[in-house]
């Protein structure tokens, strides 16, 4: 099973790309987090309830107003991250004096509130969620088949995610949060609005997930519990990466996907297990993370 | 968490039951000596069994302040062995539950030496992780039946002369268990151990400046918390003769938390209260479908947004006493 040469290279390359695209979602989500979590200091446990809800809001833009999959992958992230906001004010406003586990509680209570609504409105089965026809088809490579669309995952969110990046750690605005991050005090001092940074930080972390759900409509069932056994996944992606770095969370998203895939070649048993196992013994071996600062 | 427990700990007498702990014990136990004459015992055996569960967590979260989000794993791992063990090894009930506790305490060891390397907010993702992971295998194994999980358990007779088929038997049995966990979990918070706990929840630097390897006192109190859920695991089983991935899955570990939560953390009487409330609302919203998550969820955001002190802490705060 472990011979390399056993294996064609169709499913081999074919489950790398698999493996890839769910890479893509890890990195997404994980870099939300590690974005919410470096200002307003809380695990946003919502954040696989979010990423459902953007979905469906791509599904319902479509059944309801008749807009498509580019409309979707605008507004659905504007939509969702304006819930952001809403629960940004309503709700995690009330927690920053407090230990940082209300936090993590809340939003759990917040994402069984999401999931149960949606739960109720449209069941628990999958809905279909038809792909934009310039995606369809794909390209024969010779020793694969690439669907366009998988490869328009991979791109786009590499594409996000180093924009992001670039923003935080490149431009005057990501100065002001990386500051406000390390010393909220003193950027409140030179007159920036610190409380405005964090709602609409907490809105665009969220906006990221929206997308990454929007992203996932077309290949994945539209369903109320798509983003609750991704999430702790994510958390175990976080865990090894370390929040502590915007490219960490890149990179370690895109490379246990990768690893997931190749577990799927050579040992199919353990590829759903294979991340807490890495994360595992990364706890062992260097348990700030990867790319983590030491506490 | 500091700040709830706070104010519960009264000035003088600490390690010595306070009069309020005594009147609120003799109460609990009168009330649920006579509770069989009235209430549906299957539904008290199961609240009891979560109160077993709710106090482990709390010897966690309310007296070390670590927030475990997978003690689903030892619950639902506990209750697969004792059910495999009552019934395919066809062990007497008291051995069964024991190789149940045993399974817990040994995946105890595992996640919480591998746990504890990570403090706050990590190291309840690193238990929620490790959780899932257990969950998947427990998906998987062949011993645990997947979907159908191990049914039709024997209640056997205990010790060799109690029959638990008959119901009061099973739920006296149930009660004593219940009533001796609780003891011991009282005796363990109030011990020089118990104290020392309670130490690294307000200031691990502090107490590790005072010489305390604290994070062998971590893996202590997450050892025993796990083998104790691991007993209400395994009780669970035997009353309900049924051992099922629900038990094992990540909606439990979330209930343990929202049952001492609800309750009051880092009370000793919360969880109990709090396991008892979440049952019977699970019990009578039972029609209702989908909405018990849904009323679930607001409960938890309640309660962290208005009253963090739970049933029990609220009580405890408005008459100044301790409970």
């Amino acid at each position: 099973m472990f011979e390399l040469l056993g294996i064609p290279p169709q499913a081999l390359f074919g489950q790398l790309l698999l493996g890839l695209i769910n890479g893509s979602f890890y990195a997404l989500l994980s870099l939300g987090l590690a974005v919410i979590f470096g200002m307003l200091n809380i695990i946003n446990f919502a954040h696989g309830a979010q990423y459902m809800m953007g979905a469906f809001t791509a599904f319902l833009l479509f059944n309801w107003l008749g807009i498509g999959y580019w409309g979707a992958l605008i507004l659905a992230p504007i939509l969702v991250g304006i819930t952001g906001v809403i629960i940004e004010r309503l709700f995690l406003q009330r927690l920053y004096q407090l230990d940082h586990l209300y936090g993590l509680l809340l939003t759990f209570g917040l994402a069984l509130i999401i999931e149960g609504i949606f739960r109720n409105l449209y069941g628990s089965s999958g809905l279909q969620y038809a792909m934009p026809d310039i995606l369809r088809g794909g390209y024969n490579l010779g020793f694969m088949f690439l669907p366009t669309y998988r490869a328009w995952v991979i791109v786009f969110s590499l594409v996000v995610c180093l924009s992001v990046w670039f923003v935080i750690e490149r431009t005057r605005l990501g100065a002001y949060l990386r500051a406000a991050t390390e010393n909220p005090t003193l950027v409140r001092a030179f007159g920036i609005n610190v409380p405005r940074m964090v709602t609409l930080t907490y809105g665009f972390g969220v906006g990221l997930a929206a997308l990454a759900g929007v992203m996932a409509a077309p290949i994945y069932n539209v369903s109320p519990q798509m983003g609750a056994d991704l999430i702790i996944v994510v958390f175990a992606v976080v865990v090894i990466g370390g929040m502590g770095s915007i490219m960490g969370a890149i990179v370690t998203g895109f490379s246990l996907g990768i690893v997931e895939g190749l577990t799927k070649v050579f040992f199919p048993e353990a590829s759903n297990t294979v991340i807490f196992v890495i994360m595992a013994i990364v706890l062992l071996l260097r348990p700030a993370g990867l790319f983590g600062r030491r506490a | 968490m500091a700040q709830v427990a706070e104010r519960l700990t009264a000035p003088a007498g600490r390690s010595s039951l306070s009069r309020s702990e005594i009147v609120a014990f003799v109460l609990m136990v009168g009330v649920l000596v006579i509770a069989p004459a009235f209430v549906y015992p299957l539904f008290l055996m199961k609240a009891l069994c979560f109160a077993i569960f709710a106090c482990a967590f709390n010897l966690l979260i309310g007296y070390v302040g670590l927030l475990s989000f997978g003690h689903a794993l030892f619950f639902g791992w506990a209750s697969y062995l004792s059910a495999h063990a009552a019934k395919v090894w066809g062990l007497p009930p008291e051995l069964a539950i024991l190789t149940g506790m045993a399974a817990a305490c040994g995946l105890g060891i595992v996640a919480g030496a591998l746990a504890i390397r990570r403090q706050g907010i990590y190291f309840a993702m690193v238990t929620l992780a490790l959780a899932q992971m257990m969950y998947l295998v427990a998906v998987r194994a062949p011993f645990t039946h997947g979907e159908d999980g191990i049914q039709a358990v024997p209640r056997g007779v205990l010790f060799g002369v109690f029959d638990l088929s008959n119901a009061m038997t099973m739920y006296f049995v149930v009660l004593a268990v219940f009533l001796v966990t609780f003891l011991l979990i009282y005796r363990i918070i109030n011990s020089p151990f118990g104290e020392v706990l309670k130490a690294i929840r307000e200031n691990e630097p502090r107490a590790i400046s005072l010489g305390y390897r604290t994070d062998r006192y971590k893996l202590m109190a997450f050892v025993l918390s796990a083998t104790i859920s691991g007993l209400a695991g395994a009780l669970k089983a035997i009353v309900f003769q049924l051992a099922s991935l629900t038990d094992v899955n990540w909606p439990m570990s979330g209930e343990v938390v929202l049952m001492t939560l609800v309750g009051g953390l880092g009370t000793v009487f919360g969880p109990v209260v709090g396991a008892f409330t979440i049952i019977a609302m699970q019990n009578y919203l039972a029609e209702f479908g989908q909405w018990v998550t849904i009323i679930q969820g607001t409960i938890f955001v309640a309660c962290v947004l208005l009253f963090r002190r739970g049933i029990v802490g609220e009580i405890a705060h408005f008459f100044r006493i301790r409970l």
